[in-house]
């Protein structure tokens, strides 16, 4: 196992180096000045564009600049915002913990309702049940949820005023970041509404990030389900005479979560997609929104070292879900 | 690492908080968006300074809260030599500087915080120069304040002298700007021993009317009411940013009660606004200027008639209707009617298809094709330059102008826009920085404005004009300058290098029980006069 | 002379196999609606300009933001109001289709030409060139798609042709990914070998022998990838960094109506209903293909 794990993580060092070229690249192909920008309107003299560009290191050829940041990188140092100055992994980790609470709540609310839909619908397949939720999850999933956000706000926050509009916790409640998850904090702080407006705060967001995933993991599980009750031993165990109940519960199911949890381990870059969308049109404060923030101010720091840490979060994800897999599924380890 | 110490920050302010008054004032304002840090010595936006300088800062002088006058903020008063290159600085005693929980102050605000907060601009071997990597100070170097300041001298602890290398006569609105927020050497050194120097970004210390509490990266900002203030004292106890970078959503939280005041509505919405029984509307004229830039170095826009035809076939209104949802009015001058000086006999050109067909055969122009640059961005002058293009577009095809529209990437619009022998005229604009005509004029319509690095435009260059402004510049009279700028707009309009377009009025929506609360003609949004009715 | 029965024999199989494929197809009601309302999409896009009441980029200056005609304040001429410059709704949303159909199919165009290309070659050359083309896909999967879309838009300038290409790049490891297991699955087979043993070229091996046998998961592929493309488009007009206005792609649209959200329902409404029946549509086609094409899942 020890092996296994050490192979895939070798592996994935090539591709880091590749996701660091890309990243690196493709910023300095991106037009455009953040030097310009941060003039604005009014213009910079050649002189001080020249000494502004110095002190940015822009003046140096790009591969130096390319080692110089691989150079940092190894110490951790991922540079700093040309906007904010500050260091891009404090930003980071700022506002990281939103994103993962927004994400997580949404992957919990899709597996929550999408694998026993799924199940059921596969049980009866063909009845109305299943038809009506395999519509609904393919609506789900052709959905623009850019869209879908803002008819929710138009009618939960705009016509009945059921839900807030946008943040992450009323303005009333203030009390102390301790893990940067407002769910939890909120309980922390011990004051009573605190939680319950986190979680108004967190409703909508998360219900337009679950859509997509809450859809693929419906039909996945259905499928997965369909499959697994069409073979051998499935047959046999019910020709055995064991209760359909038990049929399902013990042998179908074990086996058609293997797939399944593979497909919500690959839903984190669906969700990292999402959360951009999303945080863009709830104002919530996380590093999807960052991210577009940063490319349009062309703050290089930032976005290469934002595209580098949210591509190795997903790989990371990507690597627990084949372990897991490999776990669940021991035949796939000696391949 | 600095990421742990803003949260221990954030965890401590909350102790401070929880001991507050239970009926504590609690104003919040929905800002448009993050503060970039809270120095405000190295950023250039509006939204900094609202969080920064205007909450937790002060200046030598200060704007009057709705004008652009100067008068005394932390220095009483300042005398001018009579060749006026010598400005003596009377400061303010007794001053107290805010305190939080690592840093408290042993004495008051003297003169060697103003020595400090200038120099470290000023010298880039200023140990505090670059004390954030990638740090550079660019608005004092854009209002040139480094080839303007000889030198400042200590004269004792409570003035200072700043001496000219030539006169200036907006100087004083100068240092009425946020970039030289008076910031504690005491503090700096405290952060210096304590190896967090970055924490005078992150934690500021000043003597304005809020005391900063807590900053959560792109949700939150919390002050509190500073009761040492050397003012009269804010009327609410704690203050609160809610950043909401869309309008609409402002709105909607405006509208739930979720705050008490906003800045930037979307002019969709302004009907609404006004119909809400909970809300009020304060509006103001805005010191900004919307424009089409012609190139007049290029034929045939380099004939004041062609331009002048151009600009007689467009349809203002219609623009200010369709672009600003009426939420403007016609510009005929580059500087807007709010500015001292503006010059109202000036006559704009009148919308006339016709003659101005006429006028471009008389120039012996026919067939012309151009190009029209809109700007990718949103700005307070220009709210939507794409729809402004389209509707030139139309007009001038009326006349027989072929428009084609074109953008970049905002950082690309600035640059080539700038780029010598530019084809096509370009949509921008300008928001004022202290009021003073010089910032219009001289910026945006000068000789030397018309090199590289210079905003300029409109590469228009005349003598008479820029040798105007340049008069006015030196002149220490207030009624010559008045009369210099008035007929440096006359010969503007004759000469007609940009079309002006509107000069946008400026709303600020926020809920019936706000009172005190002053617009300022800068843009600025400050909170030291505002309360909250029962 | 073999060729000839070889080809009419080809012919009959293939027809008798596209029985079989609209036999399994039909049968799925949903892939038939899906069907009818591509084709229909399609017609508009292609008679837009017919069946359109207004030109898309009339601005009627005194007809500015008219509500639906069934509300109180409608317009006759009117049918879905008009947006904020006064461009009629409707004509705009016809005119739409046009841009997400194109879209839709240049994308799984590039990416599909571009995709199945280099699958095939790494598939069939296998060695170290398979080893780094592999690495390449795998870095640009390792990016969320949407986000490294809008990395490269910016890098090549916000317009509907860069998002088309970016979109295309970023789908198009999935199609390689496909045709590599395709090609290494069928490579084994024996009629390839026979194929190989009869001094077939390269080239004819990968293109005339392999593919047309790893056709059934590009296709389903293909139709995943146009309606994911027609959404992300969108998202990507929706952000201002697909097409500039006053194009009236409905992501577009909704951008530019987002400020009226409170105000003109209809401005945000239409565009998103569009963009969601027509995703709709294909995604239902797409099922019905995969069913049919696919034996395993038809089967159970």
């Amino acid at each position: 196992m020890f092996r296994f794990i050490l192979k895939k993580l070798l592996y994935l060092v090539p591709t880091m180096i590749g996701i660091t070229l890309v990243a690196f690249g493709f910023i300095r192909l991106l037009p455009g000045d953040p030097v310009l920008l941060m003039a604005g309107e009014r213009g910079v003299s050649p002189e001080r564009y020249a000494q502004i560009a110095a002190q940015l290191g822009y003046d140096k050829p790009v591969w130096q600049q390319y080692v110089h940041y691989l150079g940092n990188l190894l110490q951790g140092d991922l540079g700093n915002s040309l906007v904010t100055k500050k260091p891009v992994l404090d930003e980071f980790l700022a506002l990281f913990p939103a994103t993962v609470e927004l994400a997580l709540v949404a992957i919990i609310i899709a597996t929550v309702i999408g694998v026993p839909v799924g199940v059921v619908a596969a049980i009866k397949r063909g009845s109305w049940f299943d038809q009506i939720s395999m519509t609904g999850a393919l609506v789900g999933f052709s959905m623009p949820i850019f869209w879908w956000g803002l008819l929710l706000i138009i009618l939960f926050s705009g016509v009945l005023g059921w839900t807030p509009v946008s943040g992450r916790i009323s303005l009333m409640y203030f009390f102390p970041q301790v893990t940067g998850f407002m769910l939890i904090d909120s309980l922390l702080s011990g004051d009573e509404g605190a939680f319950a407006s986190a979680v108004s705060h967190l409703i909508l967001p998360s219900v337009v990030l679950a859509t997509i995933p809450l859809a693929v993991i419906a039909r996945q599980t259905r499928s997965a389900m369909l499959e697994v009750m069409g073979e051998d031993y499935v047959r046999t165990a019910r020709a055995k005479g064991l209760s359909p109940r038990r049929v399902i519960a013990v042998h179908a199911l074990r086996n058609a979560m293997i797939p399944v949890i593979t497909t919500i381990g690959l839903q984190v870059g669906v969700l990292m997609a999402g959360a951009i969308l999303t945080e863009t049109i709830f104002s919530w404060p996380g590093i999807g929104k960052w991210m577009i923030d940063s490319i349009s101010r062309r703050d290089y720091p930032v976005v290469q070292s934002g595209l580098l840490l949210i591509a190795a979060i997903v790989m990371i994800v990507n690597l627990i879900v084949d372990l897991t897999y490999g776990l669940i599924n021991p035949r796939i380890r000696h391949k | 690492m600095s990421f742990f110490s803003t949260r221990m920050l954030a965890a401590s302010a909350f102790a401070l908080m929880a001991a507050a008054p239970l009926h504590a004032k609690t104003f919040v304002y929905c800002s448009e968006g993050s503060p970039e840090g809270f120095d405000a010595a190295p950023y250039t936006s509006g939204t900094t300074f609202d969080a920064s300088g205007h909450a937790v800062y002060n200046r030598l002088v200060q704007f009057k809260p709705g004008t652009t006058e100067i008068e005394p903020a932390l220095a009483e008063s300042w005398d001018v030599s009579e060749d006026g290159l010598e400005y003596t600085f009377h400061l303010r005693q007794g001053v107290k500087f805010h305190s939080n929980d690592k840093f408290t102050p042993s004495r008051d605000f003297s003169a060697d915080d103003v020595i400090f907060t200038f120099e470290r601009q000023a010298s880039a071997d200023h140990p505090w120069h670059e004390y954030i990597p990638g740090v550079t100070y660019e608005y004092y170097s854009s209002m040139e304040m480094d080839k303007l300041i000889k030198s400042i001298e200590k004269v004792d602890d409570h003035t200072v002298k700043f001496t000219l290398n030539q006169p200036e006569a907006p100087f004083l609105a100068n240092v009425a700007m946020p970039f030289v927020s008076i910031v504690s050497k005491e503090y700096a050194d405290a952060l210096e021993a304590a190896g967090t120097r970055e924490d005078l970004n992150n934690a500021p210390i000043g003597t304005g009317p809020f005391r900063f509490v807590a900053y959560q990266k792109d949700a939150v900002i919390r002050y509190q009411k500073n009761a040492d203030y050397w003012g009269e004292a804010p009327k609410i106890d704690d203050l609160v940013f809610a950043i909401t970078p869309d309008a609409s959503v402002r709105l909607q939280k405006l509208k739930a009660g979720e705050c008490h005041l906003m800045p930037y509505p979307a002019p969709a919405d302004l009907e609404d606004i006004r119909a809400d029984p909970n809300l009020k509307l304060d509006e103001q004229p805005g010191l900004n200027v919307g424009y089409l830039a012609y190139n007049t170095t290029v034929a045939p826009f380099d004939n004041p008639q062609v331009r002048k035809a151009l600009n007689m076939a467009m349809d203002k209104q219609a623009l200010i209707d369709a672009v600003y949802q009426g939420n403007a009015e016609i510009a005929k001058n580059p500087i807007p009617p709010t500015m001292w000086s503006y010059n109202d006999a000036v006559e704009d050109d009148k919308f006339d298809p016709e003659a101005a067909k006429a006028m471009l055969e008389e120039a012996g122009v026919s067939d012309l094709s151009m190009e029209i640059w809109a700007m990718p961005v949103q700005r307070p002058y220009m709210p939507n330059a794409r729809r402004a293009a389209e509707l030139i577009q139309s007009d001038f095809a009326k006349i027989g102008v072929k428009v084609e529209i074109v953008s970049y990437e905002w950082g690309e619009y600035l640059k080539k826009s700038m780029e010598e022998g530019r084809k096509g005229a370009v949509i921008l604009g300008w928001t004022g920085d202290n009021g003073d005509p010089d910032n219009f004029l001289t910026v945006l319509l000068s000789c030397a404005a018309a090199a590289p690095g210079g905003a300029n435009r409109a590469f228009w260059c005349n003598e008479e004009f820029s040798d105007l402004l340049a008069k006015a510049k030196a002149a220490s009279d207030h009624d010559e300058r008045v009369k210099l700028y008035e007929e440096a707009q006359v010969i503007f309009k004759e000469q007609a290098p940009w079309a002006t377009l509107a000069h946008s009025t400026q709303y600020v929506p926020m809920a019936k029980n706000v009172t005190g609360f002053v617009q300022s003609p800068l843009g600025d949004y400050a909170f030291d006069t505002v309360d909250l009715a029962e | 002379m073999t060729d000839t029965t070889v080809k009419i024999s080809d012919a009959a199989i293939r027809r008798r196999m596209l029985r079989e494929f609209w036999f399994y197809f039909s049968q799925n009601r949903g892939a038939v609606i899906g069907l009818v309302v591509f084709v229909l999409l399609v017609l508009t896009a292609i008679f837009a300009s017919l069946i359109a009441p207004h030109d898309p980029t009339q601005q009627y200056r005194d007809a500015l933001l008219v509500p639906p005609i069934w509300q109180d304040g409608g317009r006759a001429g009117f049918l879905l109001g008009t947006d904020a410059v006064g461009r009629d709704m409707l004509s705009r949303l016809i005119h739409g289709a046009q841009y997400s159909l194109f879209i839709g199919i240049v994308v799984v165009a590039i990416a599909l030409t571009g995709g199945i290309i280099i699958g095939l070659v790494a598939g069939f050359f296998g060695g170290w060139v398979d080893t780094v083309i592999m690495r390449v896909m795998d870095v640009v999967l390792a990016f969320p798609s949407l986000l490294l879309a809008l990395v490269l838009v910016a890098v090549l300038g916000p317009g509907l042709t860069n998002a088309m290409i970016a979109i295309a790049i970023v789908y198009q490891p999935h199609f390689a990914r496909l045709t590599r297991a395709a090609v290494m699955g069928e490579k084994a087979r024996e009629y390839v070998t026979a194929a190989k043993v009869a001094g077939a070229g390269n080239l004819r091996l990968m293109f005339k022998t392999i593919l047309p046998n790893c056709l059934a998961p590009l296709i389903v592929q293909a139709t995943l990838s146009f309606s994911s493309a027609v959404l992300d488009s969108a998202a990507l007009g929706f952000l201002g960094m697909g097409a500039q206005p006053p194009a009236s792609e409905w992501g577009t649209m909704l951008a530019e109506a987002r400020e009226f959200i409170l105000r003109a329902w209809w401005v945000v409404t239409f565009p998103g209903l569009a963009i969601l029946v027509s995703v709709l549509a294909i995604n239902l086609m797409g099922d019905g293909l995969r069913d049919a094409l696919d034996p395993k899942l038809k089967r159970s």
